[in-house]
């Protein structure tokens, strides 16, 4: 049961996905057995830079220097330690089927493509389940804490709407653990002397040589020296680019700068626009607020979903009656009801807030409601399953939602967009990688529970390991130096840009414009987006940008530790991404996923896709100046496994 | 509210610091504490004055990069709780609250708030890892674990590495943090063969980096945003007694 590539989704001749012949559950064991080697006593004349210490970048020096490569890393943070995998709450999927419920490699891949609304290489995804379970095996010989059972077995849980459990998990601080060991591995090899760390370090330029990344331009962040650094091969692991929303359920620090430096030197960028907003985040409270804070998705499974029936209803909750709550989810949705997928669920609730259901002081949240599961079970009985995420809620709030319904309303949580890559995770650019959520490649239109803390770990630990090798054994080791004159103009681009930013000391604080773009990006580019909206916002990010040259204010020097400059850098390259964003959202014209064109919806308001055009992975090349319009190019996605449908949750 | 902040200002390491007094209007009670000194900031900048440095990240409590004496208290006075999740409806209009940096030998610092904690990048060096390669681990069913020791050792494990611990002793001493690792990896089969090096080597390494000892002060465990127990320390010297003798 093969799709064809119908002439609309033609791949381009510049977009070779190298994924290997043969029966998809063979490709990957195919692939390895005829993949190229660099032997043992060579690896370490090798020098890899690993830009990023997450999951995936940790796991991928850590796993490098044990083959005896020479590795270097470099994080903007003062320890790898502290990178925002750290953050991820509720787990890490695997099929090692401990709960004998059937599951398997080809279910998880099934579910994940799916899940993805059939917009990821298919390929790619088979390969994340088939090593999901060694990422498992891993992380427990590291000594990660996994919740156990009195047998001392693993534990599992199931996440939003998996038949499944398949979910591993250390309390609500899986992420935490998972890094903390990638963490431990990788210091493993600082105290054997094959890691190099460079903490404190922010990447500013690629510098590409004859087509090939050859190294970085990196500032000191607390001398803001600017520093070359020569390699055989750079690999990307700088995280996704949620920060361009201002609000978003990331860490302040991360950004896009590293991925947006690349793309501007030839690595081509897929799906930008492609964005997951989760939705039950705590809402915002007022001007001030820097960012948000998620809640599980479990919490779905207890707590009813409303808001007033009467738009502007300005009692507190538990003065309206049940007759005057609208169930939103329930009246709507009724078979899926308060349990319908992400995508939707965001929807929805923005939704009633547009039509002037919101609650709360700014009106932009809903009701997460607990009174009848309390009546129903007991409070000891909820406080079991969430007390830890009642106590979080209370401590933001303030509010006691024991007491009363929880606020809650939609985040940007993660991108599925992110630089393009092949089968061996190498960009358009020879020598450069991307791992991670700064790749494409996995998640389609709409990320997985549970599947962020896989890929970076798969990506970082059983895929680049491999196929960094293939690209190196056919190159000389330290070809280039920093003496090159291509590192001389990188850094000069750096240093200018560094110059510009501290020359304007215009009226407006970074923040102003940072909160201006954000506030364009969610309104037109966020949870539902319109042909002219997405015009609009175009014209708009464009004159931000160049207000902003002309008029941002950035205190102090260059030489110092400065982190307003660094904040500065990093939304100048925001305010030329958003652009990108809205171009890709404009061009597709269908729904998949997170991605919703108000023009393109079924006749209950889901998401209708078009295959017959939109079946491919929109691709993006810079132009050679931030002004002119990128070129598109099209990687066909054929389906040969999965069958695609359309989703329906009424 | 109105609230009136003395903040330690130091350019760099070898010039010397002062406490610096601020009035910050327009403090909302939802604010973070991290945020009101967002706010203070951005009046800063618009007077054309340097915004204070200070190490953020997450905001949710889990990284660990906060790092704000307040009123003499490592991350302020709510307890299990990092700066940047202490929210300003614990104070009052007109309050006057003192904010300075981590103080030790140990974490040199680097300007305002702004400290260096690579010491702790060192000691977790120094052995805090279990050594096992990429792809050279067994099925995760292998090896049974009881569930009271992995819970125990995941509480030790939820160390954000913040240095809190550091910045509230005395003596300045890293046992907390040293210990919490230790004895996570003790309590765990996968941790033995490695159990009395490990130790020697992360105590040494703690020693060279100049965190003073440990003397039973409890101020560590009363300010851990993880609320992690002294227990630690019993057991690292417990481990490291062991190794040596």
């Amino acid at each position: 049961m093969s799709t064809q590539t119908t002439k609309a989704n033609q791949t381009s001749p510049k977009l070779q996905s190298k994924v290997p012949e043969g029966p998809i559950d063979k490709k990957w064991s195919t692939h390895k057995n005829n993949i190229k080697l660099v032997n043992p006593n060579n690896k370490r004349k090798y020098k890899i830079i690993v830009v990023g210490t997450g999951l995936a970048g940790a796991s991928a020096a850590a796993s490098l220097a044990e083959l005896g490569y020479n590795v270097e890393t470099f994080t903007i943070l003062d320890s790898p330690r502290r990178a925002h995998s750290i953050a991820a709450q509720g787990g890490i999927n695997a099929a090692k089927n401990y709960k004998n419920d059937g599951d398997s490699v080809y279910r998880l891949f099934y579910d994940t493509v799916k899940g993805g609304d059939y917009r990821s290489r298919e390929a790619n995804v088979y390969r994340l389940a088939e090593v999901s379970n060694a990422i498992i095996d891993q992380c427990v010989a590291q000594g990660v804490p996994f919740a156990r059972e009195y047998g001392g077995l693993l534990d599992n849980r199931s996440f939003g709407g998996a038949q499944l459990s398949r979910t591993f998990y250390a309390r609500g601080q899986t992420g935490q653990q998972l890094l903390l060991g990638a963490y431990s591995a990788m210091m493993k090899s600082v105290d054997s002397g094959a890691i190099k760390m460079h903490n404190r370090h922010e990447m500013l330029e690629l510098v590409v040589v004859d087509g090939k990344a050859r190294g970085i331009i990196t500032r000191d962040l607390v001398t803001g020296a600017i520093e070359r650094h020569a390699a055989d091969a750079v690999l990307l692991c700088t995280g996704g680019y949620g920060n361009v929303f201002y609000l978003s359920t990331n860490a302040k620090n991360c950004n896009v700068t590293a991925a947006w430096r690349c793309y501007k030197k030839g690595a081509m960028f897929g799906n930008p626009s492609f964005t997951q907003i989760h939705p039950t985040c705590i809402p915002v409270s007022g001007d001030y607020q820097s960012k948000l804070t998620l809640m599980s998705e479990s919490l779905r499974n207890d707590g009813r979903v409303w808001v007033p029936r009467k738009p502007g209803d300005k009692r507190h909750a538990n003065q309206i009656p049940d007759e005057e709550r609208y169930y939103f989810l329930e009246e709507r949705y009724p078979s899926f009801g308060n349990l319908v997928p992400r995508d939707v669920a965001s929807r929805n609730a923005k939704d009633v807030c547009d039509k002037g259901h919101g609650v709360g002081p700014s009106g932009l949240a809903v009701y997460l409601d607990f009174r009848d599961s309390i009546k129903r079970y007991g409070r000891d009985k909820i406080s079991e399953r969430y007390g830890n995420l009642f106590d979080m809620y209370q401590k933001i709030t303030g509010d006691n939602p024991y007491e009363e319904p929880m606020r809650i309303f939609p985040a940007v949580h993660y991108t599925m967009g992110g630089l393009w890559v092949d089968y061996n995770l190498q960009t358009t650019i020879p020598g450069l990688y991307a791992l991670g959520e700064a790749n494409f490649s996995d998640h389609g239109a709409n990320r997985l529970g549970a599947s962020a803390l896989m890929q970076g770990l798969a990506d970082g630990y059983f895929v680049i390991p491999y196929t960094v090798g293939d690209y190196l054994s056919g190159e000389k080791s330290g070809e280039v130096d920093t003496n090159h004159e291509a590192f001389a103009q990188a850094e000069q681009e750096a240093v200018e840009r560094i110059d510009k930013l501290l020359k304007s000391k215009g009226t407006k604080t970074v923040l102003d414009y940072h909160r201006a773009l954000g506030k364009i990006m969610w309104d037109e580019v966020g949870m539902s987006r319109t042909e002219q909206g997405l015009k609009d916002a175009i014209a708009k990010i464009r004159a931000m940008r160049e207000e902003f040259w002309n008029n941002v204010y950035v205190p102090g020097e260059k030489s110092t530790c400065n982190k307003y400059l660094e904040y500065a850098n990093r939304v100048s390259d925001f305010l030329e991404l958003g652009e990108l964003m809205a171009r890709d959202a404009l061009d597709r014209n269908e729904s998949c996923g997170g991605h919703f064109r108000e023009e393109y919806q079924t006749p209950e308001g889901e998401a209708q896709r078009d295959d017959e055009n939109y079946c491919h992975v929109s691709v993006w090349e810079y132009p050679g100046d931030p002004d002119s319009d990128p070129v598109l190019h099209k990687e066909a996605l054929e389906f040969e496994y999965v069958k695609l449908t359309q989703r329906s949750y009424k | 509210m109105t609230i009136n902040l003395r903040v330690w200002r130091q350019k760099n390491a070898s010039t010397p610091g002062k406490l610096v007094d601020y009035k910050v209007e327009g403090v909302s009670e939802h604010m973070s504490f991290l945020e009101m000194f967002d706010h203070l900031n951005e009046q800063l900048m618009k007077k054309g004055d340097e915004p204070v440095e200070f190490d953020h990240d997450c905001r949710e409590g889990i990284c660990g990069s906060c790092n704000m004496v307040i009123d003499g208290q490592a991350h302020g006075p709510q307890k299990g709780t990092a700066a940047c999740q202490l929210h300003m409806r614990h104070y009052n209009d007109g309050d006057t609250i003192v904010v300075e940096p981590w103080r030790a030998a140990a974490f040199p610092l680097i300007r305002d708030l702004v400290v260096d904690r690579s010491a702790f990048d060192r000691i977790q060096a120094a052995g805090g890892y279990i050594s096992v390669n990429t792809g050279a681990a067994p099925d995760a069913h292998a090896v049974p674990v009881e569930k009271e020791d992995a819970d125990v050792a995941f509480d030790y494990a939820a160390c954000i590495g913040c240095g809190a611990c550091v910045a509230a002793c005395p003596n300045a001493s890293a046992s907390l943090f040293t210990g919490a690792k230790i004895s996570q990896f003790a309590r765990l089969p996968q941790g033995q063969v490695e159990r009395e090096r490990r130790v020697v080597r992360m105590v040494e390494q703690m020693e060279k980096e100049g965190f003073g000892d440990c003397s039973n002060f409890g101020e560590c465990e009363a300010v851990c945003p993880k609320e992690i127990s002294i227990q630690a320390i019993a057991e690292m010297r417990r481990e490291y007694m062991k190794a040596i003798t």
